[in-house]
């Protein structure tokens, strides 16, 4: 993964600048029908009517789009796109918004053709269609997928200078699919399985070993995001759903789960995805994403007035759920509960509100939460003094922004 | 939720059920054909690897005309993944990561290299041209002497240096 930090420039990219880029990518398509898709929305604003109430206005149409005035995108480096929280509201991520983490781009699958293979120490060995999928009983969940290395850049630096650098490989959508415990019992699991092997349909053929005990009864094979079939970056059409595990093991294009006896240790839970701490051992199948806040308003690039100002933020925990957030103006001396939005829901984003008062003066805002385990999210000095700046991935400290003078915000490190 | 459901299930089916061999009739029975097809995974253990074998000398010549554009001629120069080299490294405060010193498996890398490699033509290798890469890239990293072959036997004998350098998951690990 490349640092989101080195290339901030382009976020405020100028609008000729823009269309330039749009313009040689479309000639770049014509050229090599290989580039799958353009950026997105390179339209004009449109010219508002000075009265709404006196011109007629436009007509249904078959596919939604939002505002042509609103211009929240995500922001796409290499094989990852992180989603601008300091635009989004609430606890669901729009689709088009959700975060990207792809180890060989976006495959293009039939849904007509894609099978899911199910073998290995199974009574049955068994291959669905997304139909079969679809007919099995259904299961809903609001649920966060954090990719691991979220917040990597906090560990030892460049650090992000935004929310969407520093905390833009997380989002959380509605998941519906069938649960892998029904599925699985189609095919008769042998008692002596306790590891799935889940392999994806893209170009890395993308493989993680999961240990069948702790996820059996909340693991699902979703085929849908947010009311509508899953999208092609989300894992189109099926996906791996193991609420509160690191989001690289939520295996997208989902295509074969193998049933055995111990893990495959293949190059995604060996060579990456591995935390090396200061004695030079490395963890391995650090699952779970502990507990973490941020606050996503007043956050870095972006610049208050004094006055009311509505501190607002996300806090979410892999064991369960959040219990508890406070914020601190002060760097963390004194701390103060936060208010928590219905609903708040276990091993899912959770909104985070604080009514403050600016008065001008200089400020460090922070935020830390407590879920129902007791966990409390460290501070960065906390979480390094343990592991060391070379973990790379589970950067799960309090996140701290700077309100100067002027009002700007910005990333430091207490 | 998936106690909910077998639950909701329980007053029409499941004593009815419990003889059948499965609840819904979905999906179908894969074939012998079909699996083998796609079951590309090769196990610590040697399990899934096919027959062939490798040389270092014809890894060399493999790895200079499909790997080398994005890993280096010798497999250090990148832009991609450095794949050799970093001994000792672990420790300190400038990590390197590579076969030699952190991959914990060889078959590993007939696994990855097979399935992801490369980058632009996955699985577009021979069972012998991987094994080849893979010994090169072992020899490479001073694992295998030059005259070593990989094949299904020899490879999940390899000894990877940092094999004992990987512990479970051990958090919570911060005091409240």
């Amino acid at each position: 993964m490349k640092d989101p930090g080195k290339k901030v420039g382009e976020v405020a990219v100028g609008r000729r600048r823009f269309l330039k880029t749009a313009v040689t990518l479309t000639g770049l398509a014509i050229a090599q029908s290989a580039v799958p898709t353009l950026r997105a929305e390179a339209q004009e604003t449109p010219k508002a009517p000075e009265d709404p109430t006196k011109v007629p206005g436009a007509l249904p149409t078959p596919y939604g789009r939002r505002s042509a005035f609103e211009r929240a995108e995500r922001l796409p480096r290499g094989q990852i796109s992180l989603t601008p929280h300091q635009d989004l509201h609430g606890i669901i991520t729009p689709s088009a918004l959700h975060f990207e983490r792809h180890h060989n781009g976006v495959p293009l699958i039939d849904p007509a053709s894609h099978k899911l293979l199910v073998h290995g120490l199974v009574e049955r060995p068994m291959v669905f269609t997304t139909e079969d999928l679809k007919r099995f009983p259904s299961v809903s969940r609001i649920a966060f997928i954090e990719c691991s290395g979220n917040s990597f850049s906090e560990w030892a630096g460049p650090p992000g200078q935004t929310v969407q650098q520093t905390h833009g490989l997380m989002s959380t959508s509605e998941w519906t699919g069938v649960a892998l415990a029904t599925v699985l019992r189609e095919c008769g699991v042998k008692p002596e399985a306790t590891w799935m092997l889940a392999e994806g349909s893209d170009s890395a053929a993308m493989t993680r070993s999961i240990p069948l005990a702790p996820m059996l009864n909340e693991a699902i094979l979703a085929y849908a995001q947010n009311g509508e079939p899953l999208r092609p970056e989300q894992g189109y059409p099926l996906r791996l759903l193991l609420p509160g595990w690191e989001g690289n093991t939520n295996i997208k294009w989902l295509r074969r789960l193998e049933l055995g006896v111990a893990p495959w240790m293949t190059r995604e839970e060996t060579s990456h995805y591995t935390d090396l701490m200061p004695d030079g051992t490395a963890r391995q199948f650090t699952f779970v994403m502990e507990a973490k806040s941020v606050i996503t308003s007043p956050s870095g690039g972006q610049r208050i007035k004094p006055g009311f100002v509505e501190v607002r933020g996300l806090a979410w925990s892999g064991r369960g759920r959040v219990t508890r957030v406070e914020v601190s103006a002060d760097g963390g001396r004194t701390w103060r509960t936060a208010q928590l939005q219905e609903p708040a829901l276990p091993k899912c984003h959770t909104r985070f509100t604080f009514a403050w008062r600016w008065t001008g003066e200089e400020a460090i805002l922070q935020s830390r939460c407590t879920d129902e385990t007791g966990y409390v999210q460290p501070t960065r000095r906390a979480l390094i003094g343990v592991r060391g700046a070379n973990s790379v991935y589970h950067f799960n400290a309090v996140q701290s922004w700077k309100i100067a003078t002027d009002g700007s915000v910005s990333n430091v490190h207490v | 939720m998936v106690a909910i459901g077998l639950a909701c299930l329980a007053p029409w089916s499941v004593a009815a059920e419990q003889d059948k061999a499965t609840f819904y009739d979905l999906g179908r029975p894969a074939s012998e054909a079909e699996i083998k097809a796609m079951d590309i995974d090769v196990a610590p253990i040697g399990a899934g690897l096919p027959p062939g074998s490798g040389t270092v000398h014809r890894g060399r010549q493999v790895f200079a005309a499909k790997c080398a554009a994005c890993h280096g001629p010798s497999a250090i120069e990148g832009p991609a993944d450095r794949l050799a080299g970093g001994h000792g490294t672990l420790k300190t405060p400038k990590p390197l990561k590579t076969v030699g010193s952190y991959w914990p498996y060889a078959t590993t890398l007939y696994d990855y290299i097979y399935r992801a490699m490369p980058f632009n033509a996955p699985q577009s290798l021979t069972p012998d041209e991987v094994y080849a890469v893979v010994a090169w890239l072992l020899y490479r990293n001073e694992i295998i002497p030059e005259d070593a072959v990989m094949d299904a036997h020899t490879l999940p004998a390899v000894q990877m240096p940092n094999r004992n350098g990987f512990v479970p998951d051990q958090r919570p690990d911060l005091p409240k």
